[in-house]
């Protein structure tokens, strides 16, 4: 599962990587909203951020990017019948100043499928969870290897669409190794729930990827992807989706 | 005093607005908190630390000279100045540093803006021999030079922080991180009544020794409390510290005095109580400068310390409840204010204590003579020294 900073370069771009894993399978993406101080982040993705909100991104400029996207790529049907689940990933400082009910309304109504609120532990979440499920979002929630046991099953019991399973105590950046005792951990938590378990943090290649997706049921790589995004950033747009599309490719190849 | 403590919220502000891999440091926190308040040992060993490494008490000081100059209400200082290392800070660092040897940690890491709360957390991890690294934006290394000197003489580690306008709420987005992968063994020592619950609270608690000296040395000196309290607000600790105590005694007004920097435009100071509205920021629901979109709004002020686009979510619900009441001071003033009081009574304050003695000058001449008004003198000015001196050498040209 791909993280993509919303509007990093531009929206336009996100909008073009977005076919381009759709084309190539991939089945949910995380669309990052730009936050100016987002403390789970690490330098790669927090700069990312930085840059796309000194370009004037907004939750509103990203909705209706969303929108249109869902549009285009689905020109024929008004149903929604989407291939790609789109998750927003967003503070909720950014939720809160909208008005938490017409934030998760506009996600909604743009395309998102999902909404992972990372500053948003199970204790404040209890407001949210019926307003995200009438307006038909699914709240993915987050377990962390710092987490107690019976905790993670009440986590587990509330989270929707899938768990978010954070691999390593820290922020966000491409790590050359995962810890064993997160994969444990995710093995032990699938025993008790039937929602899927997808593993982040730290996943930065094909064989982590690979390595992740023997307990898990997907691998969120985020970093990584940013990283070549920034590389990238130069460059006409078509060789930037090309380029970071290939990378894609090769972290699904262990999945197929 | 305020609603729901358990919970950490006061009235609707306050809260845990932290990633889950925060969560269970917070819990251990709020457990060791708990019990070491419970703990007669910890409460005497806290004391102790106070009076013999802090110097407390402070004194209560009657400035003659500046009554006499404004015509109105006899002013009290107190003398948080005084303290060793110069601050209030080093109050809530002590006890903070207690807790983390309850907790077993050995490291603990800091934010810091105008360097004192770095300096009174490189102190006390010294006097504990805990490791310390102190973030600090690197425009705040270059206004408070002195105090990165001292932490660094103290054996901590000053780490520049890049990011955003690279000042205090910059720091504090920096040792959040460093906390995320480091919680096991690291205490965060946050430096005021901001961020997630028990932060609020307890630091608090730890400031509260300010307003209870304050209210016994009033009543043996005066027989009575005084009519206001001024206090100037970063977060909001040593305007909480000095609060707090007497907060259910109602005849007795309070003041919080934010930086109103350049002007009140947004983005020109750090006004959050007085030009903000309700949001989330490190952790807690609070008063918060943010754009429309829910973005952190740029800050200004002419002092490090209360450079902060946040503030601690009891003020929120002072403000709301109409206890304390809330306003600002210029950039301007508070230099006019260091330069009044360091010559009526030979004390220079702190760039963030003259907010509160520039509001108190303001008042005073309205007052009656008969009248008491308390400033909390946050901090000393030498830490500042370089930099008022360029501006008031600007001033002159
Ligand atoms: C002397 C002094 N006063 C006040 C403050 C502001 O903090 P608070 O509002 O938490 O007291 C600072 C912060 O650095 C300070 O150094």
């Amino acid at each position: 599962m791909p993280f993509l900073t919303a509007g990093y370069p531009d929206l336009e771009t996100t909008a073009a990587l977005l076919k381009d894993f759709e084309a190539r399978g991939v089945r949910i993406v995380e669309l990052g909203i730009p936050f100016s101080d987002p403390i789970a982040d690490g330098p790669t993705i927090q700069t990312s951020y930085t840059d796309a909100l000194s370009s004037g991104v907004t939750s509103e400029k990203i909705f209706d990017m969303v929108r249109s996207y869902r549009k285009s790529s689905n020109p024929q049907s008004a149903i929604r019948n989407p291939q790609l689940a789109l998750v927003a990933m967003v503070s909720y400082s950014i939720v809160f100043k909208h008005g938490v009910e017409s934030y998760l309304a506009e996600a909604a109504g743009a395309g998102f499928d999902g909404i992972i609120i990372p500053d948003l532990p199970l204790e404040e979440a209890a407001d949210l969870e019926p307003l995200a499920s009438s307006a038909g979002l699914a709240n993915v929630m987050l377990i962390a290897p710092t987490t107690p046991p019976e905790r993670r099953l009440e986590i587990a019991r509330h989270s929707r669409g899938f768990i978010y399973y954070i691999s390593i105590a820290g922020i966000t950046g491409e790590r050359v190794r995962l810890p064993e005792q997160s994969i444990r951990t995710v093995a032990e938590l699938r025993t008790h729930t039937d929602t899927p378990v997808c593993i982040g943090f730290g996943v930065s290649n094909a064989e982590t990827v690979a390595h992740v997706c023997e307990v898990a049921d997907g691998a969120i790589v985020g970093s990584a992807i940013i990283h070549r995004i920034t590389d990238a950033k130069d460059a006409p747009r078509d060789e930037l989706v090309g380029k970071v599309g290939e990378f894609i490719g090769e972290l699904l190849s262990p999945l197929k | 005093m305020s609603e729901n403590e358990k919970s950490g919220y006061f009235g609707p502000y306050g809260g845990q607005f932290v990633p889950e891999t925060l969560m269970s440091a917070l819990a251990q926190l709020q457990r060791e908190y708990r019990a070491a308040m419970a703990d007669e040992t910890f409460i005497a060993e806290f004391d102790r630390c106070l009076r013999e490494i802090a110097g407390r008490p402070s004194e209560m000081y009657f400035a003659r000279r500046l009554t006499e100059q404004l015509g109105g209400a006899k002013i009290y200082l107190k003398r948080e100045d005084m303290n060793h290392t110069g601050a209030h800070k080093i109050n809530n660092t002590l006890g903070q540093a207690l807790l983390t040897l309850r907790m077993g940690k050995k490291r603990v890491i800091a934010e810091t803006g105008a360097g004192q709360h770095g300096v009174a957390t490189a102190t006390a991890a010294a006097v504990f021999g805990l490791d310390c690294e102190v973030y600090m934006g690197t425009e705040d290394i270059r206004r408070q030079a002195l105090n990165v000197f001292r932490m660094e003489l103290l054996g901590a580690r000053v780490i520049p922080v890049t990011t955003g306008q690279r000042t205090l709420k910059d720091a504090c987005n920096e040792a959040m991180r460093d906390w995320m992968g480091s919680v096991e063994h690291t205490h965060y020592i946050l430096g005021s009544v901001v961020g997630p619950a028990p932060f609020p609270e307890m630091v608090r608690e730890f400031q509260c020794c300010i307003g209870r000296e304050s209210r016994e040395q009033m009543l043996k000196i005066e027989s009575r409390l005084p009519d206001t309290i001024v206090a100037c607000i970063g977060g909001g600790s040593n305007a909480a510290g000095i609060f707090v105590p007497m907060i259910d005694d109602e005849t007795v007004e309070m003041i919080g005095v934010e930086a109103g920097g350049r002007s009140m435009g947004l983005g020109d100071h750090a006004a959050s109580l007085v030009a903000g509205q309700p949001g989330v920021l490190h952790g807690a629901r609070s008063y918060v400068l943010q754009d429309a979109d829910g973005q952190t709004a740029q800050v200004h002020s002419v002092s490090a310390g209360l450079d902060y686009p946040g503030v601690g979510p009891e003020h929120a619900y002072w403000k709301d409840t109409g206890r304390v009441r809330y306003t600002t001071c210029s950039d301007d003033d508070a230099l006019d204010a260091v330069v009044a009081l360091s010559r009526a009574e030979g004390i220079i304050p702190a760039l963030e204590s003259a907010h509160a003695v520039a509001e108190a000058m303001k008042i005073a001449p309205k007052m009656k003579p008969e009248q008491i008004l308390l400033i909390n003198l946050s901090g000393r000015g030498d830490k500042d020294c370089n930099e008022i001196a360029d501006i008031l050498e600007r001033r002159k040209k």
